[in-house]
Parts: structure tokens; C-alpha cells; sequence
């Protein structure tokens, strides 16, 4: 099979696998609740894990990282305690065409709540964000930029170093969605001056159910609780409870211990391969396929920026989405079809849908070339 | 080995659909939308005496959904309105039941019954009953139907 849905979910390498069998084989039990060994053991892997996170965005502190499901829940946490917290009527939240829903809907639902604006950054023809417009609509009344790092339909990476930067001259804080950037790229929230980024465990060759949102510390110590519960307190009577300080505070219940354990393995597991040669195969698997395309007639690229992670949406005349889809999936060749959670970019681009490639690093040029002939036998049924 | 999706009769509809196009006059209209692949058709009937006299649709659909519209809209002209709404449901329910369908069941579906090679296709299931859906809601007077 030629797996090429990875904008949607990644493979896992054995090392990942065994590190999470190896914890429910060896080391599972509950974190700080127990004085016994095996507690402490988890509680060590979930503090080491935690710290190879933060090691692996450059943040100041280990307490930065706190873990969620993933990055929808990240962003939805942040949106339930920041923004609640600072959001009003008369403010304004400034998102873009291309987020996925998850960076989309809940401002957009805060705003309706709060009766704050909420704004728009339009795209343009290339899929590249309309600066103009975002220096237009960010303002000392934006409290909040919600920004993807990278399309995970259009594949554009944005220019977020130079946009958190207008957004902090104005007073506005900026959540960045991570989700497909960090298999791609080294990520450094300092460098970046990043408020909040999130991302997911299994869009970064980890499981699903954990990822992580990193916040900066003065940030998360000024927020309240989003879930409630275990875990999170420091007293309860029958009339109050507090809370712990950050991370803790925004851990209620039990963590996915072995997504947390699975991550720190995908984390090694990346790091032992090496940016260098990710980013020089991938790069050269993405020339490949856009030669491969640009060939084909009646292919068009939607999303033609120069920079860009390897994720290529295509519509094809005369052939549906779902038809090449299915098509494809028949010669062993997997695709994404659909909206992928980016209906603004669909209605933008007036289309109702398309067809979407993702490589990672384990991705090869014969697969690229199986896929580009399975695209020419998908054409050639509809002819 | 699975039967083909894209046979012969499916991508000749899918490709050429019969019955294409806005009925400005028509007494009963219905749109259809797929929302989580982007499949948006809208049905038309014109009804007289009970009697289904014209029929069409028109929007944007994957071939499985365009090839379903067209063998359906074909399969119902002339019928009585409840003859075609009893059509329209066993379509939607032999596509989505667990045991095969009987010949009996494919006799009576027509040339539509064609489609039912889809239940082979799980995720294309609902783009082969879209059609049916909202050809059925423009007989039951309902303006918009969807697949969720």
C-alpha cells in the first residue's frame, strides 16, 4: 500500500509501539497518587516525557507543556480559559480562511458568546494569507490571533515568526496551530515568541489521544481550570476547592500515560532520523510529485505558495474527489478526499472538495511514481 | 474479488446523466446534500393526478451520486407517487441491509438496482442513497435533506 493520508494520521515505527507496550507490560500504574514504586515509575515516564516535549519546542520550562487529547482539545482549552477570561464586546479575534475547523470554531463560537468581532484573514488566489489584509484587521482592540503554522489542506507554511510580531505590537496574544507543522519542521516557540502552539501525538508518529499545548508560563498561571476534578486540586471542602499551579492545573483525571510515554518515543524516534535528512527527502519527494502533477493535464494545484510542508490538495476535471478516492484506494494508493475540516478554503476556492496527498519522511520515489500512474488510471476511466 | 464500482452502466450515467437540468414548472423540488463529502444535488417532479409526469435533477455529485440520481429519476416516470416513494425507500434500505439482495428485490428496483454493487464500497454508500433521500423528501413535500 502507498500511504500518502498523512496530514490525517502518521504511521507508527516499531520503537513507538514497543515503548507503549513496554509501559503496559512493565511500568502501568497510576501517577502521583501512589506511594508505591510502580506509581513512581509512571509518574518518571509521564516528567520525562513531558520534558522531552519541551526540550523538543525549545520552551523555557517543562511546566509550559500540558497534555490534552490533541490539538483540537488544546485550542478549545485555551478559547474555554483565556479566552473567556479576556475576550469581550467591543474586542476582536482575528482568524484566517485556511484554519481547520478546530482553530475556527471555537473563536468563532467565543465571539458569538462574548459579542466580540470575529475576523477573517482572507487568502489569496496562491493560498498564501493576504498580509494586507491581516495588518488591516489586527488592532488594539484584537485580543487574540488564532494562526496555523502550515495548511493541512493548501500545505502553505505562514510567515507566523513575522505575524506574532505585529500581534504583540498591538497587545494581542497568538495561538498557533501546530498539528502539521511539527513532523515537517524543528518548531522553537521561543524564537517565535509564540503565546500558545498546539499540536497532536499522532500527526507526529506517536499514538492518538495525547498531544500537547505549550503555553508560556505567565500565560498559564493567570488562566482558571478547564476540566475540574482529580489530579487538579489542592484542597477540597464541602464549600471550595483550589487548584494547582500549571501544568497540573490543567490536567484533571487521568492522562493518557501511555500516549505521553508513546510521544516521548516518537520524539527520539524523529531526532534519530534528523531534520537535515527529513527536510532534504521530503523536499525532494514534494518536486517529484509537483513535476509528476504539473505533467498531467486537467490537474490543478490548489495551494501553489513556495513554501510549503508536503501536503498537495489536486482537483481534476471531469472526476470527483470521492471517484479518484476510491479509484486510487483500488490499485492500494491512500488518499484524503473531502473538505479536511477546511470549508472556508473549499467555498474560497469554490469547490466542494479535493483530493489530498500528504507525504512524511517514510514516504518514497516509487511511491510517488504509483501514485502519480494510479492518478492517470483514474483518468483515463472517466475519459 | 469485489465486483467493480466503476462498471459500465454506472459511468455511462455518471458521465451522461439522463434527466439533467431544473424543471421550472415543477410541483415538488427537494435539495440534497452530502455535507461531509460535498455532494449537493436538488430533485424536481412534476405531479399530476398522482402520476409522476416529468422528472429531473441537477447540482454537483461524485459519479456514484449522479449515476444513482439518473437510474432513479428514469425508474420513477409514469409510476403513481406511492408506488415511487416504496421504490425510493427500498433502495435507500437494500443499499444499507446486511443480507445480499434477493432477485425479487432486484427485479423490483430496476435498472437502479445496478448500484447496489456499492455495498461492497461502505464509505460510498451514502453518496448512492443521497439521491433517494431527496427524490423522497420532494414527494413528501420536505424542502432539504442531508445524509447526517
Amino acid at each position: 500500500m502507498v500511504y500518502v493520508d498523512n496530514a490525517s494520521t502518521t504511521q507508527t515505527p516499531t520503537a513507538v509501539i514497543d515503548a507503549i507496550s513496554a509501559y503496559y507490560r512493565t511500568t502501568n500504574a497510576n501517577v502521583a497518587r501512589g506511594v508505591h514504586r510502580l506509581s513512581q515509575e509512571a509518574s518518571q515516564a509521564v516528567d520525562a516525557s513531558r520534558h522531552a516535549v519541551a526540550d523538543f519546542l525549545n520552551a523555557q520550562r517543562d511546566e509550559e507543556i500540558v497534555f490534552v487529547r490533541g490539538t483540537t482539545e488544546a485550542i478549545n482549552l485555551v478559547a474555554e480559559t483565556f479566552g473567556r477570561a479576556t475576550v469581550s464586546s467591543g474586542d476582536n479575534i482575528v482568524v484566517t480562511e485556511m484554519e481547520h475547523h478546530a482553530n475556527f470554531v471555537p473563536w468563532q463560537r467565543l465571539c458569538a458568546q462574548t459579542g466580540a468581532t470575529f475576523r477573517v484573514v482572507p487568502i489569496t488566489d496562491r493560498g498564501e494569507l493576504d498580509m494586507d489584509a491581516f495588518h488591516a484587521m489586527v488592532d488594539d482592540r484584537t485580543t487574540l490571533i488564532a494562526l496555523t503554522h502550515a495548511s493541512n489542506t493548501l500545505g502553505t507554511v505562514n510567515p507566523i515568526k513575522a505575524c506574532i510580531a505585529h500581534a504583540h505590537a498591538h497587545g494581542a496574544r497568538v495561538l498557533i496551530d501546530g498539528a502539521q507543522t511539527v513532523a515537517h519542521m524543528p518548531v522553537d516557540v521561543r524564537d517565535l515568541d509564540a503565546d500558545f502552539y498546539a499540536f497532536s501525538g499522532h500527526k507526529l508518529f506517536g499514538p492518538t489521544g495525547i498531544g500537547c499545548l505549550y503555553a508560556k508560563h505567565a500565560l498559564l498561571d493567570g488562566m482558571d481550570p478547564y476540566q475540574v476534578g482529580g489530579g487538579m486540586i489542592l484542597q477540597v471542602t464541602n464549600e471550595s476547592a483550589t487548584y494547582r499551579n500549571p501544568p497540573h492545573r490543567f490536567e484533571a483525571g487521568t492522562l493518557h500515560i501511555a500516549g505521553a510515554v508513546g510521544l516521548h518515543a516518537a520524539i527520539t524516534y524523529l531526532s534519530s532520523v534528523g531534520w537535515e535528512a527529513i527536510r532534504t527527502h521530503e523536499r525532494s519527494l514534494l518536486d517529484t510529485l509537483h513535476a509528476g502533477l504539473e505533467a498531467m493535464e486537467g490537474v490543478r494545484i490548489i495551494g501553489t505558495s513556495t513554501d510549503k510542508i508536503p501536503v498537495v490538495s489536486i482537483v481534476v476535471d471531469g472526476v470527483h474527489p470521492h471517484d479518484i478516492g476510491t479509484l486510487l484506494d483500488e490499485t492500494g494508493v491512500a488518499v484524503r478526499t473531502g473538505h479536511h475540516c477546511t470549508q472556508p478554503i473549499m467555498n474560497r476556492f469554490e469547490i466542494p472538495a479535493t483530493t489530498r496527498i500528504s507525504l512524511a519522511f517514510y514516504n518514497t520515489q516509487e511511491e510517488i511514481s504509483k501514485l502519480i500512474h494510479a492518478l492517470q488510471r483514474a483518468k483515463r476511466v472517466f475519459s | 474479488m469485489k465486483r467493480d464500482l466503476y462498471q459500465k452502466q454506472i459511468l455511462d450515467h455518471a458521465k451522461r446523466p439522463r434527466h439533467f437540468g431544473a424543471l421550472s414548472d415543477a410541483t415538488h423540488v427537494a435539495e440534497g446534500h452530502n455535507p461531509l463529502c460535498g455532494d449537493r444535488l436538488e430533485g424536481f417532479f412534476i405531479v399530476e393526478d398522482g402520476h409522476i409526469r416529468k422528472t429531473s435533477f441537477q447540482g454537483d455529485g461524485c459519479a456514484i451520486s449522479l449515476a444513482a440520481a439518473s437510474l432513479l429519476a428514469g425508474e420513477l416516470i409514469g409510476r403513481t407517487c406511492d408506488d415511487a416513494r416504496q421504490l425510493l425507500a427500498r433502495f435507500a434500505d437494500t443499499l444499507t441491509q446486511e443480507q445480499s439482495p434477493t432477485k425479487k428485490t432486484r427485479t423490483a428496483l430496476g435498472k437502479p438496482s445496478a448500484l447496489l454493487v456499492v455495498r461492497a464500497y461502505p464509505s460510498r454508500i451514502k453518496c448512492a442513497s443521497l439521491p433517494s433521500h431527496m427524490f423522497l423528501a420532494a414527494l413528501n413535500e420536505t424542502q432539504r435533506v442531508s445524509t447526517e
